[in-house]
């Protein structure tokens, strides 16, 4: 069982083909696969449909996809950071399907967990529920919507072992452990790969069972909002 | 005199009892954090926190720590970290006791629209369906009127929802209102605006 890879681009060999649905980890630019991105860039893959809360910015993240053309159809729940995915989408190059952000966590953890539909109330009498069954439990109207099966999920994570069990830092473990469930194939970038046996058992995130394949690489993990305040004086 | 942003915050402050764990929205919601004073109120962030502390000094920003806002923030002792789905699970699951949310327009029946206008550039619900479907109480803190000085509190809601009867209570510059059955309840009036005025700029039916 070989996991480990030296490059993104050889994580990724054989994993590409056009057409094809990823679903990627992240929210905003914390925590996004930034290494697995720029290699589906230099690859060249089209026609993409791609899950993903947010479609980074214009020049980092998901955003660098978008300007060499590559994504066909987001399924997002947030997009507003982009002036090229705007420009895109209302030209019509691009599709957008928004799916409110709890209920796609949902369907890409239930995607992974073999759940094909579940019901949830969110979205009942609004947009989100055109064309969508409604069932009523115990006096309550609920929405059927749909697991997300990925041919690729890119995750990013702080650490792994050899064995692909993966541990996140902070909140840049958000969207990465649903959209890696939902996979029928996971890569996983992380900042360090550690041997076996020095991740405790009982703090791993993610097991390895759900990732096939590990880089290590150096991150910009670039801030969208700088926000600070001032030390009160002494 | 009309309730500022700050005095709105503060009012809305007042909703939050001791243990709740708390949502707060983009904009004036989250000023309410300035004003909790001593209640032991936990934050939630929808991208996987609870426990939000405040903006890092300068020079103390971490990447991997941002609110849903994608601004820089801080952890505190209670911070525990969790997934998006873990996270929309307890807001789905009733375990967020209130979301403290702005909006465009409400409606006397709890309709709340708050994400997007037709025509107009669309950015995306985000987490706000999820929150107001789920979480036990749905606050709104918003200015009473538009820039036109058309009620926001209406009959019906003009803009595609974000839920449907979902809202329980509405704070504004003029006052405090509550859903109820037939239409809106004043609760208390913003220092100094008499229930005529208030009365005067809201669509929506007021039953007394």
């Amino acid at each position: 069982m070989k996991k480990v890879y030296a490059t993104a681009a050889e994580a990724l060999e054989g994993l590409l083909h056009d057409g094809m649905f990823i679903a990627a980890g992240g929210f905003g630019l914390c925590g996004i696969p930034e290494l697995l991105i720029a290699a589906i860039r230099d690859a060249g893959t089209k026609d993409l449909t791609v899950a993903s809360n947010n479609c980074g910015v214009d020049d980092f993240g998901l955003g660098i996809l978008l300007q060499t053309r590559q994504i066909r159809k987001m399924i997002s729940s947030y997009v507003g950071e982009n002036a090229e995915f705007m420009r895109q989408y209302l030209s019509g190059e691009l599709e957008l399907e928004f799916n409110p952000q709890g209920t796609l966590a949902e369907r890409m953890r239930a995607g992974g967990c073999g759940i094909p539909g579940f019901y949830t109330k969110t979205g009942v009498g609004t947009v989100i529920a055109e064309g969508k069954e409604v069932k009523t439990f115990d006096g309550q109207d609920y929405i059927l919507e749909r697991g997300i099966v990925a041919d690729l999920s890119i995750v990013k994570a702080w650490k792994a072992d050899d064995t692909g069990n993966l541990v996140f830092r902070k909140t840049a473990r958000n969207f990465n452990p649903p959209a890696a469930m939902c996979g029928k194939v996971c890569v996983a970038e992380v900042e360090e790969i550690v041997p076996r046996g020095s991740l405790d058992p009982d703090l791993i995130h993610l097991p390895g069972i759900y990732v096939h394949r590990i880089v290590q690489g150096t991150h910009e993990k670039r801030i969208e909002q700088r926000t600070t305040r001032k030390k009160e004086a002494a | 005199m009309p309730w500022d942003r700050n005095q709105m915050a503060a009012r809305a402050a007042q909703e939050l009892e001791d243990g709740m764990y708390v949502n707060l929205g983009i904009g004036i919601p989250t000023l309410v954090a300035n004003y909790v004073g001593d209640k032991d109120i936990t934050l939630q962030s929808e991208n996987g926190m609870l426990g939000m502390g405040p903006f890092p000094y300068e020079g103390e920003e971490d990447p991997d720590l941002i609110n849903a806002g994608k601004q820089t923030i801080t952890e505190l002792n209670r911070t525990a970290y969790f997934d998006s789905a873990t996270s929309f699970g307890m807001i789905r699951g009733g375990k967020i006791a209130a979301a403290i949310l702005g909006a465009m327009e409400v409606a006397e029946n709890g309709d709340l629209a708050n994400w997007m206008i037709p025509g107009k550039l669309v950015k995306g619900m985000g987490g706000a369906m999820d929150l107001v479907a789920g979480v036990g109480r749905v606050i709104v803190v918003m200015d009473h009127t538009n820039k036109a000085g058309e009620s926001k509190v209406l009959r019906e809601c003009t803009l595609p929802l974000t839920g449907k009867g979902v809202v329980d209570r509405i704070i504004t510059n003029l006052g405090v209102l509550d859903v109820v059955p037939g239409g809106l309840r004043i609760v208390e009036c913003a220092d100094g605006v008499t229930q005529d005025e208030l009365r005067a700029a809201t669509e929506a039916t007021i039953v007394s």
